[in-house]
Parts: structure tokens; sequence; C-alpha cells
């Protein structure tokens, strides 16, 4: 049997109740938000925190919405709410792509994004979507508020920047018309973590039919942007800056993705493990990568969002 | 810690510790033994209840978080008069066979038709794809949920023509 050990257990009424709480019970307390990963890092002792503080209650903290040309993801957003969220899925498909594979449906009822991106698993998958999509987090203390680039978010392996006394509050990405996005996972089985997967977001100089078809056969269209987001294969900051590097202003064809996959998987650290060989996972971060790549290409040619 | 809790319409107030987990509450506490406790890692559903009308695997659930709620077992769903449609169609479509997941396979199957009364095939494996059976290789679960929901649908019938 798998209990966790003794711990405190507070409930937070608001924002500022749960900020009080952490200044209370200092670097030992630990935010409850929907417990799907903390509580079995719980029971099997790899998280052992002296006080839960939980804010389950914070409904406020539970929104999709856009203001000031931003999409804004409340942290106790559950994860099926933003797979039922059109507003999510119009402005940035990848969302819907990287949700649809979290967990299993009655995990996604309670696991949120602010709790997955705050346990900062190195196979996470928001963390690669949201890489993707350079969005911006929220962090809030009994100070004020500050924002962290999702790309300097993680610290490393299950460590965040987000400091005792601190809570992450909500992400905010920025809405770029024009642009199209996409999430590709390979896991041993349904609701498992990902052995490999990426995501891509991606704007064309202009449109055209070369785009629509994806094929990129005689395309002269170039990329004005590419940002790839990475997870479960030792990206360093779930992304593959070498290969945004590459892409931009590269012509959008086939050779350029597979060229960009090739950068992206030559610049990860995978490890092997139960899950996998390194070398796999290399070959998914590659592969991976130019079929998420393909996909976004071709929704910047037909779809409103990224 | 004190908590309170509703479960399937009856009030219980009991001092736990807080680490104790929702599905020990149900079972040990309360008796309640028909909500199951199987691989304690969340793969597998057997715990499957309602909190708070949203169906949670309750080995990783504190039972502190169900405080001032109400949960909804495998107990209280014909409790409402007689067996559940779905209940009743997994007894017509040899839905189970050593039944250790059935509870929570009934418990989502309800909540996948309350949300969505006419899924597909695919929609209920989806559905039930957090819910895993060692021994009838899914057919006629799937079977069943769609008996439950065709059953629904004759219910709804007279109503819609009144």
């Amino acid at each position: 049997m798998q209990v966790p050990a003794y711990v405190e257990y507070e409930k937070a009424t608001s924002i500022e109740h749960a900020l009080r709480l952490l200044a209370r019970f200092g670097p030992e307390a630990r935010i409850l938000a929907g417990g799907h990963s903390l509580i079995p890092m719980m029971k099997l002792r790899l998280a052992q925190p002296e006080t839960l503080i939980d804010i389950n209650a914070l409904t406020e903290l539970r929104y999709i919405r856009v203001a000031g040309g931003e999409l804004r993801i409340g942290a106790m957003t559950r994860h099926a709410d933003v797979l039922s969220s059109a507003l999510a899925g119009e402005h940035f498909a990848i969302l819907h792509d990287a949700e649809r594979v979290i967990a299993d449906p009655i995990v996604r009822l309670w696991g949120t994004v602010g709790g997955s991106l705050c346990q900062a698993d190195p196979s996470e998958d928001l963390s690669a979507a949201f890489a993707a999509l350079k969005a911006t987090m929220v962090i809030a203390s009994l100070d004020g508020t500050r924002t962290v680039p999702a790309r300097q978010f993680h610290l490393g392996p299950y460590e965040t920047v987000v400091a005792p006394g601190e809570m992450l509050t909500e992400i905010k990405i920025a809405i770029e018309p024009g642009g199209g996005s996409a999430y590709e996972k390979v896991g041993r089985r349904v609701g498992d973590w990902p052995v490999g997967a990426a995501g891509a977001a991606i704007w064309l100089d202009g449109t055209g039919n070369a785009a629509r078809g994806g094929d990129g056969n005689g395309d002269t269209i170039a990329i004005k942007e590419a940002r790839i987001g990475l997870t479960a294969v030792g990206a360093e900051h779930f992304s593959a800056a070498a290969a945004e590097e590459f892409l931009r202003g590269a012509p959008a064809t086939q050779e350029s993705f597979a060229r960009a996959g090739q950068i992206a998987a030559e610049h990860c650290r995978p490890v092997s493990d139960q899950r996998g060989p390194a070398e796999y996972k290399r070959h998914l971060a590659g592969e991976l990568t130019v079929r998420a790549l393909r996909r976004a290409v071709r929704r910047a040619a037909t779809g409103p969002g990224a | 810690m004190q908590i309170s809790v509703n479960v399937n319409g009856t009030d219980y107030a009991r001092v736990i510790e807080p680490r104790l987990l929702l599905i020990h509450f149900i079972r040990d506490e309360l008796g309640l033994t028909g909500s199951h406790w199987g691989c304690d890692t969340s793969n597998c559903g057997a715990c499957v209840v309602w909190l708070d009308e949203t169906p949670v695997k309750s080995c990783t659930v504190l039972a502190a978080m169900a405080d001032g709620r109400s949960v909804m077992t495998i107990e209280g769903l014909g409790g409402r008069g007689g067996l559940d449609p779905v209940q009743e169609a997994f007894a017509q479509c040899h839905g189970l066979q050593c039944g250790f997941c059935t509870p929570g396979m009934m418990l989502t199957a309800r909540w996948l038709l309350d949300h969505h009364p006419d899924p597909s095939d695919d929609e209920i494996r989806e559905a039930l794809s957090g819910q895993i059976c060692r021994c009838t290789g899914y057919e006629n679960i799937v079977r069943s949920v769609r008996w439950a929901a065709s059953c629904r649908r004759r219910a709804d019938r007279p109503e819609q023509g009144r």
C-alpha cells in the first residue's frame, strides 16, 4: 500500500490567502493543485512536503480567455478544460494536440496546467508545447507578480524558478495571426509519459498554394518564424534553438524540415531508460520534429491561428 | 483534522490524518467497499468515484480534498431507484467477468453518457481509456455502454413527444 508520509494540510480560499500560507509555512510547503503528479510523488517519497496548501477552491485561477492580444490560461485550469476550449484550439492547435495525449480522460479532469508545469517532470508535454509557443509564465508572491519566459521556467528536472513564497498563477501566449502549430508524441501506451514528443509553431511569409499541400515541392515560400519544443529527449529548455535558427528565412520545404529535424536530434541529450534507448529517443526527436513542422505548416496555410 | 463529506446522499463527519487517500476513507472509514483499490498509481481506474459530479481516481486524491464536497460511489449509482441503466447494461451484455474493474467502469460510463448521450464506439473506448480490465477484452464493456445509451434514448423519446 502506498500512502504519503505525514503531512499538514491547509485549504486556501483566495490567491492572497494561499500566498500568506506559503509565507507562513516556508520552503517545505507545497501547493496542492489537482494532485495528480504531486500525490503519486508523495506516495513514493520522492516528494515529502511538510505542509500542503490546497488551492482547488481557487476557481478564480480556472479560466481560458483572450485579453490584450494574448491567450491567458489560469494555473488551476484542468487539462480537460483546455481540451474542450474552442478558444484554445482556434488560436493554438498544438494545445489540443498535446492535451489529447496527456494521461487519460479521468486524470485530465483533475490534473491542472499549472500543476503539470510546476511538477517540472522532464517528460512533461505542456512544457514542450509552451516552449514551442514561447509562452510567458506569471508568478505571484506577496510582493506582487513577475513574469518569466517559458524557456527559462525550468531549472532542471523537477525544479522551476518558482521560489518559496511564490506560486504560478497564469500562462500567457501572444497571439500572432497567420501561424500554425502542432504536437506529435510517441508513447508506449495510452496515458503514459512520452518516449519522445515534439511541438512546432510556424509562421510563413505570405501564404500560397504550395504551403497548403504541405509537400513543398518547388515551394519558394519562406519561413518567417519557427519554434520547436521537445520533451523527454533531454533538450535544453524543452526547445530546439539551433533548428529554429536554421529554419528562420529558409524555404518551407520538406528538405528544410528534414534538416531541422536532424539539427534538433543532434542537440538532444536523451538518456536510456525503461521507455527506450537513447538512440531511439534521438531518432524520435528528429522524426517528430519533422512531423510537427509538416502539420504546423499545413495549419498555417489554412487555419485562423497558430 | 475533521472533515465532512456527503457520500451517496449521507453526511459523514470524521477525524482523519491529512495524508489519508480518498479511496481508503471510503473503504476503511465508511465501510463502502464497492470502490476498488487497484493499482494505486492512477492507472487502472478501479477506484473511480465521483467528486462533486466529476469522476476521479480516488487513490490519487486526499480525503481532505473532499471536505465539504459530495462523493458518489458505485453504491450510490443505483440508489436513486433501482439499477442505473449502466448497471443493467453490464448485466445484460455480460460486461464483467471478475468484476474488479466494474465499479470504475460504470461510474465513468455514467459520466460519459450524462455528457454525451449517444457516443460512438470510438468515443466509448476513448472515454474508458483510463480504465483497465484484464478479463473481458473490452468488447462486452463497450457493448454494455452502447446498450445503456440506447436504453436512455428509448427512455427519452416519450418525453420528447410530450
